[in-house]
Order: C-alpha cells, then sequence, then structure tokens
C-alpha cells in the first residue's frame, strides 16, 4: 500500500481530481467544524442571500462535536459524527465552493452526485479514534454561532490529521468497493 | 382458606419463576451471585447504604467508563487486528488500539460522544438507602461525573433539542434482588450505534432462522454508522419492551464470554460468522471485522409473538460496574 497523501487546504479542483476512494490521506493546515444545527443555519444565510462567517472556496469541514476541553489543551476529544444528518445542506455547500468534508457513514446520493459535478470529495476519520485525532489538533478557534456549544463553528489547525477517501470526485465509493472487496457470498 | 390458597399459588408461581431462570440463565448470569452469604439474612435487618455513597459511585464509574477502555474489548481488538486481513481495516484498528492507550492518559475521553448514562441497579431486598431519593443520588453521581471528567453532555430535550446542561437525567434500570448489597452497572452509550438498533415483532413462523437473518440484515444495513467493530445485543421473547431490555443487558456480559445456555452459545457463533461475512469491516471501510461479539439473552414469550430487538455498541465499549 503506498504512503499517505498529504493534503493542504485550501484545495485546487487538482488537488480533489488526484483524490482516489480508498486513498489515505494526512491533512495539515485549516479544517472548520460543523454539524447539523450549525449547516442549517449556513443555508439560511445563503436562501437569504447574506455572507457566509467564512469563506467556504476550497475548505474542508469536518463533521464533529467534541466533548469539553480541559484547561492548557485546545480541544477535548474530537472524533468524526455520523454525516448523513448534514447530506440535506452539504450540496448547497459544496456549489459555494467547498472542497472537502470529513465524517463518517453513507452519504446520499445527491451530496455524490453533487461531489461529481463540483468536484469535490468525501473523506472517513475513523469514528470513535476522538482521542487520538484529538492530538492532532494544535489550535482551536470559534468562528460563528457560539450559542451552539458543541455545535458552534470551530477553526481547527491540524498536523498530519489522518483520514481515508470514501467518496471520490468520479463517483467510487469505498464504503461499497471495501464490502465488495471482503464480502464472502 | 382463600387466603392460604393464594398464598400457595404465589409460592409456586415464585418457585417455578426461579427454576425457569435458573434453567435459561445458570448462575453465571444470575445477579449478585458470590453474594449468597448475604442473601439469607437471619436477624431480617436492613443494611444501610448512604445515598451519597451511590453518587460517588455513579461518578467514579461516569468517568472512568469514558477513559479506560475494558481489557476484554482492548484484548479483542488487538485480536482482531492480528487477524484482520484487510490493509484498511488494520489501519482503523491500529488507530483504535492507539487511541485507547491515548484515552487512558486521562486527557482524552475515548471517543467525544461519551454517551448517554444507562444505570442498571440490583438493589438487594435488605438495603435501605438513608440519606434521600435512590434515583437522584443516581442523576446526581452522573452531573457530578460529566462536569468533573470534561465529558460531553449530550441529553436534550427531543422537540426544542435545547441539551439538559449536564447529561441528566439518566435512564435508570432497577431490579429487586435477595440480598443486603446494591450492584450498580453504568453504561455509557453512545448515539451513533443507538440509532442503527431496533425492536421488531417477528412471527412466531419465523422462528430461529427468521431471528438471525433479522440480525445480520440489521447489522447489514447499519453499514459503517455505528462506528464498526460492534458488539451487538440481541434480546429474543419477553414482550416489545422486554426484548429491548434484554438486548441491552445482553451487552452488559464480558466480551467473549458466551452465553451459559449451548443453544443460545451456538447461535451467538453463528451469527457473529455470518455478520463477518458481510464484509463491513473496521470503520466500514471493508474488511472481515465487523464486530467482535454477539451477545443473546432470551425469555418466554406470548404464543402469538416473536419479539426481538437488536442493541447495536461500538468499539467504545464504556461498561462499569461496582458493588456497594
Ligand atoms: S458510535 Fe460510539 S465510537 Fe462512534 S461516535 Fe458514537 S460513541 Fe463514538
Amino acid at each position: 500500500m503506498p504512503g499517505p497523501i498529504r493534503l493542504n487546504p485550501p484545495l485546487t479542483d487538482e488537488d480533489v481530481m488526484k483524490l482516489r476512494a480508498g486513498d489515505q490521506v494526512l491533512i495539515t493546515g485549516i479544517l472548520y467544524t460543523g454539524r447539523d444545527a450549525a449547516h442549517k443555519r449556513l443555508v439560511d444565510l445563503i436562501d437569504s442571500g447574506e455572507p457566509l462567517p467564512m469563506d467556504l472556496t476550497g475548505q474542508i469541514i469536518y463533521f464533529v462535536g467534541p466533548s469539553p476541553s480541559r484547561p492548557g489543551q485546545p480541544i477535548g476529544s474530537a472524533g468524526p459524527t455520523t454525516s448523513y444528518r448534514m447530506d440535506a445542506y452539504s450540496p448547497r455547500l459544496i456549489e459555494r465552493g467547498l472542497k472537502g468534508m470529513i465524517g463518517k457513514g453513507f452519504r446520499s446520493r445527491e451530496v455524490v452526485d453533487s461531489m461529481v459535478k463540483h468536484k469535490a470529495v468525501y473523506m472517513a476519520a475513523v469514528g470513535g479514534a476522538a482521542a487520538l485525532i484529538s492530538r492532532k489538533i494544535t489550535s482551536c478557534e470559534i468562528v460563528a454561532y457560539e450559542d451552539l456549544g458543541p455545535e458552534a463553528i470551530r477553526k481547527l489547525e491540524v498536523t498530519d490529521f489522518p483520514a481515508i477517501v470514501v467518496n471520490d470526485c468520479e463517483g467510487n465509493d469505498l464504503y461499497e468497493q471495501g464490502i465488495e472487496e471482503y464480502r464472502i457470498a | 382458606m382463600g387466603a392460604r390458597i393464594h398464598n400457595l399459588n404465589i409460592k409456586l408461581w415464585i418457585r417455578e419463576g426461579r427454576e425457569n431462570d435458573a434453567f435459561r440463565f445458570p448462575r453465571s448470569e444470575k445477579p449478585l451471585t458470590g453474594f449468597s452469604r448475604q442473601i439469607t439474612n437471619q436477624n431480617n435487618a436492613m443494611r444501610e447504604i448512604e445515598s451519597g455513597e451511590i453518587t460517588e459511585a455513579v461518578r467514579k464509574m461516569s468517568i472512568k467508563a469514558a477513559y479506560m477502555l475494558g481489557h476484554d474489548v482492548m484484548e479483542a481488538l488487538e485480536e482482531n487486528l492480528k487477524k484482520e486481513i484487510s490493509p484498511t481495516g488494520r489501519e482503523v484498528l491500529r488507530q483504535l488500539v492507539e487511541n485507547a492507550r491515548i484515552a487512558e492518559e486521562g486527557l482524552f475521553p475515548m471517543c467525544q460522544d461519551t454517551g448517554f448514562a444507562v444505570i442498571f441497579v440490583e438493589l438487594g431486598q435488605d438495603v435501605h438507602v438513608a440519606g434521600g431519593d435512590l434515583n437522584q443520588a443516581i442523576h446526581e453521581g452522573v452531573r457530578q461525573g460529566y462536569s468533573e471528567g470534561f465529558l460531553r453532555k449530550s441529553v436534550c430535550d427531543p422537540f426544542t433539542r435545547k441539551n439538559t446542561g449536564d447529561n441528566t437525567p439518566a435512564v435508570i434500570h432497577i431490579k429487586i434482588i435477595p440480598g443486603d448489597r446494591i450492584k450498580l452497572t453504568l453504561a455509557g452509550k453512545g448515539g451513533g450505534s443507538e440509532n442503527m438498533s431496533r425492536v421488531m415483532m417477528l412471527k412466531p413462523s419465523d422462528g430461529k432462522t427468521g431471528i438471525m437473518d433479522y440480525v445480520v440484515q440489521r447489522v447489514s444495513e447499519s453499514g459503517p454508522n455505528p462506528c464498526p467493530p460492534t458488539i451487538i445485543g440481541v434480546g429474543i421473547g419477553g414482550t416489545f419492551e422486554k426484548a429491548a431490555l434484554l438486548a441491552k443487558e445482553a451487552l452488559l456480559r464480558p466480551l467473549g464470554e458466551p452465553s451459559p445456555d449451548p443453544e443460545l452459545a451456538a447461535m451467538e457463533e453463528e451469527i457473529l460468522e455470518r455478520i463477518n461475512r458481510l464484509g463491513i469491516g473496521p470503520g466500514g471501510l471493508g474488511g472481515k471485522t465487523t464486530s467482535m461479539a454477539v451477545h443473546v439473552k432470551m425469555h418466554p414469550c406470548h404464543i402469538a409473538s416473536l419479539p426481538i430487538a437488536v442493541n447495536i455498541n461500538c468499539h467504545a465499549h464504556r461498561h462499569r460496574e461496582m458493588i456497594l
């Protein structure tokens, strides 16, 4: 197996087009966090034609609601949450230039189609590897919706954040391919 | 006379119930074995336990469960890491083993979802809880543990979705049993795997095959969502709610310990083998380690029914018990 691919957001179309389902990646740079409630607010802003709290072009959103941080730590445990709850909103953000999403679990047909159309990628972090992932986060700053608590949008600085490409921009899906490969009929 | 017959009936009924229990759930699964000495309380004295002790026990268990993965689960992860054939699957298992070690250092809980606190109480009938309400004592323990342990508060109003702020109320299941001790078991249940759990009323004609097919189908449909490798609790029989409770209780058994009932033990093995042929694998990214164990509990059911419940638990298997 080839070594992991290094990604440094913001990502370009070319960066995304090189990624294939099954690739292991290590991300260094900025990730934005968001869960359902924050996604809903972002889409409401788009609907009413108002500006977003951050520029999404080329960015990656990490679906996470961390546990409280201890004094001296930038963040608490921060593993991925289930992505399907964001399915209703993700295509709207992909249209606005979002290039990557990190979470766990299946995405809907609409999200997959939107990723193919606009060249974006969906990656999985290991569900439940939250303490390990927290070690890769060097800083954390709330950029919007502080009232949402763990669901507020945060800007994370990460070093060698491990993820695995699930849906690439050609429509491949590791969840389907992986199961296909190891299923014993 | 009427009263005597009534008493006699009750006694018979109790005895039958016991025998039935003994048949289905031999000693090792019975609550509070090892305390048989306390069970006969000759002078009828009540043993007093301060409600504060209960709070303290729940506080400690909440924190410990979130940071220290049980040896049984750790061993199962390491064992499967040796056996897994998918490179991606091995990478996921490797991360989970490392994750558990980092969590043990006490700075980061093993998962950011530190769960809904479910507390099982086996309350000896010769115990007097002094100094306050038993339920409140438990809620208070959860409140303190989730706050002091820097654990995530994940409990909210179903309609408004407003967070209760302290991870209470806990879900409490109380069973009165003989003896003068209290056994407290805490399960910190994650949302991702709980959402993939189901109760189903099968037709009696579906039989054993129907039961096994249903469990395998449920795991298959859940795919990556419950954070595989998972542990599968199966409750068969009873009523609608009893099946669900049996499935959750089945999860409490140490990993790798088969059901004491040989028929159920064989069924557990067969279901596990079928699940691990699905190819879902660690993280759902392909591989042969989809579940680490299947635990089944059974109870007699209505002649018209065949209830079955499947309660899925992720690898963040947070279970702790204490006996007071
Ligand atoms: S299902 Fe379990 S391991 Fe996965 S995010 Fe939830 S609590 Fe964590």
